[in-house]
């Protein structure tokens, strides 16, 4: 079986991000660009299915401009077997994402689609239901456990209120939560070995996918700031603060 | 433009988040419609009737709607979307597992997380882990969001109910099927709504601990428990107890940060709380910034200090 991974560049974990004082965006310009940290917790479990002999080739796909290959470079050194690029310079929104990423199934016809839940820029948490919709397949999405049956997979979900199991028909559409696994961390020699790995290229022409926006962004702006309040010197000023200040307790 | 909100319930009971979707929806238009789609859920659609606002309830009562597949879930939505301009439904799990397949299949975009409605197109919602405001004008026919339900009061109940209308139910797609839940047990009130949260992190340093330490102060407070990435990845407490960026998002008039360092994914669950006490031996902790009071003090010796302190 044929495992397929979407991967998204995204703005490291650790920066800070500054919107831009025109509210055109955020500042991308000498930014920390990582890959996802959903991803990777995704790219992991799909390794981890082809060293159990559960899966036969691990299949990267990132979606965007010119340098998301090199987050396709870093799912190779991690294990990926190919990856492949839609490449546009366009701005991608989740539906589009996801309708690329149903033409690629297409052609690749993968028995597992294993995303991240959530991307960490656009926090939009859509596509890989998106995806499973276009393809008609069935979701199981924040998984925190997979188990690999016969024609189907058993996924503990995150859920509101606990952990909720349930079985999915293959294939089909997963999307990962935190507690998943603990991706490893890519070693010198697979990054070397990552660069002679295939990479092939497409764009949404090709695929004969649309993807121009739906939403259109008005303005970016700065969230109102808290401000830092008093440093309490004990717990008495503590509490009297909260009842006579605060008035909360 | 008439308004559909997908309603989360438990069958007998609206969830709370529902009420805060419907306000929401009214924000949009005067009147709305509620879809209320599960198994016995007679209880929950009636108690949606009875809401200001609500002007019509559509019921779908069947076993495969029990569980809240989204597969079924969603293709029911799309069957009964015919007229709608919008489509909403609440950023839980539960909303944010469904939304995105019913926007899909309509081919139609879908905008998480709104936290406010400047026009019947015109939304504002977080994204960057909240450092950022994005607002969007939604282009397609159909708008469908999901709504932050701390971002809006809740809707309440009127004089009169609405019509509740039986929808018949859509086939069981059997794309997947509901195996088991675990939930998690806690006599706390629910993280999402509660007045006032505590929040271990890891500075707690054991799930014994956390109990031992955080229960008699949130038992004392009334208040639920909450918990960092940190704590959760170690073990402490269930997942559903995180609150952050990719956690649980809370606002209660109080949330006291007990060991936690205030990382922006934290910030992004708690940062719209109207007091923040952070108590935290590092002077530096980034959580000091955003915090109302800020005690620096070692929590084995502050925490028991302050029940003690509640108690007089
Ligand atoms: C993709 C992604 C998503 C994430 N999502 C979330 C999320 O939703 N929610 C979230 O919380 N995090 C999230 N994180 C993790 C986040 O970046 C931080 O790592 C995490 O919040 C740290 O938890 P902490 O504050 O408990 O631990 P630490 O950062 O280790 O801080 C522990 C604090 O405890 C204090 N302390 C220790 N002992 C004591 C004591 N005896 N008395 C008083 N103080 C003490 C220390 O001074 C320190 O400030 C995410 C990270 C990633 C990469
Ligand atoms: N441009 C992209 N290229 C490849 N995968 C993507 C892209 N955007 C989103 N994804 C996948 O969809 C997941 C959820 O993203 P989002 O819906 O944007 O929060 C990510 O974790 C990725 O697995």
């Amino acid at each position: 079986m044929k495992v397929m991974v979407p991967v998204k560049r995204v703005v490291d974990y650790n920066v800070k991000i500054r919107v831009r004082p025109d509210e055109s965006g955020v500042e991308l310009d000498g930014v920390k660009m990582s890959m996802n940290p959903f991803d990777e917790i995704a790219v992991e479990e799909a390794i981890r299915l082809r060293e159990a002999g559960l899966a036969s080739e691990v299949v990267a796909v990132s979606c965007g401009p010119e340098p998301c290959q090199e987050t396709l470079r870093t799912a190779l050194a991690l294990g990926a077997d190919r990856a492949l690029l839609v490449e546009t310079a366009q701005t991608l929104q989740p539906l589009a994402v996801a309708r690329l990423l149903a033409a690629v199934c297409e052609r690749e016809s993968p028995g597992l689609v294993i995303c991240g839940k959530q991307a960490i820029d656009d926090d939009a948490n859509q596509t890989g239901q998106m995806l499973a919709a276009r393809m008609g397949w069935a979701q199981a999405t924040f998984a925190s456990k997979l188990v690999l049956g016969d024609g189907c997979a058993e996924v503990t979900r995150e859920v509101d209120g606990g952990l909720e199991t349930i079985s999915v028909q293959l294939p089909a559409v997963i999307t990962t939560d935190l507690r998943l696994n603990e991706p490893r961390y890519a070693t010198l020699p697979n990054i070397m070995k990552a660069r002679k790995k295939p990479l092939d290229r497409v764009t949404p022409e090709e695929l004969a996918v649309d993807v121009s926006p739906r939403l259109q962004v008005l303005r970016v702006s700065e969230p109102p700031k808290r401000r830092a309040g008093e440093r309490v010197p004990d717990v008495a000023t503590l509490v009297e603060r909260l009842r006579n200040q605060a008035k909360v307790i | 433009m008439s308004v559909l909100v997908i309603a989360e319930h438990d069958n007998q009971r609206l969830r709370p988040v529902t009420l805060a979707t419907i306000a929401a929806a009214l924000q949009i238009e005067p009147s709305v419609e509620v879809l209320v789609a599960g198994s016995a859920c007679s209880a929950a659609a009636e108690e949606a009737a009875c809401l200001t606002g609500v002007s019509r309830v559509r019921c779908a009562d069947a076993s495969h709607y029990e569980h809240e597949l989204a597969e079924n879930l969603a293709a029911l939505v799309v069957a009964n979307a015919a007229g709608y301009s919008h489509l909403l439904a609440p950023a839980s799990t539960f909303g944010k597992n469904l939304m995105p397949r019913v926007a899909a299949l309509l081919d139609v975009a879908q905008l998480s997380d709104v936290s406010a409605i400047e026009a019947a197109d015109t939304f504002v919602h977080p994204i960057y882990a909240g450092n950022a405001l994005e607002t969007v004008r939604c282009l397609d026919a159909v708008k469908v969001l999901t709504i932050r339900p701390t971002a809006f009061d809740a809707a309440v109940p009127g004089n009169s109910a609405a019509p509740v209308e039986h929808l018949p139910a859509g086939p069981d797609l059997a794309l997947s099927r509901f195996v088991s839940r675990e939930t998690s047990a806690s006599d706390r009130p629910e993280l999402g709504s509660a007045r006032v949260v505590v929040s271990g992190g890891r500075g707690l340093g054991s799930a014994d601990n956390f109990h031992a330490v955080l229960t008699p102060l949130a038992e004392r407070l009334g208040a639920a428990l909450g918990a960092s990435r940190a704590a959760v990845d170690a073990g402490f407490v269930p997942n559903d107890w995180q609150v952050g960026q990719t956690g649980k998002i809370v606002a209660p008039e109080l949330y006291v940060a007990v060991a936690i360092s205030g990382a922006i994914q934290h910030l992004a669950g708690m940062k719209e709380s109207r007091v923040i006490v952070a108590i935290n031996k590092d002077p530096d902790a980034a959580i000091f910034q955003v915090a109302d009071y800020g005690l620096v003090a070692d929590l084995f010796d502050a925490v028991p200090e302050l029940v003690d302190a509640l108690a007089r």
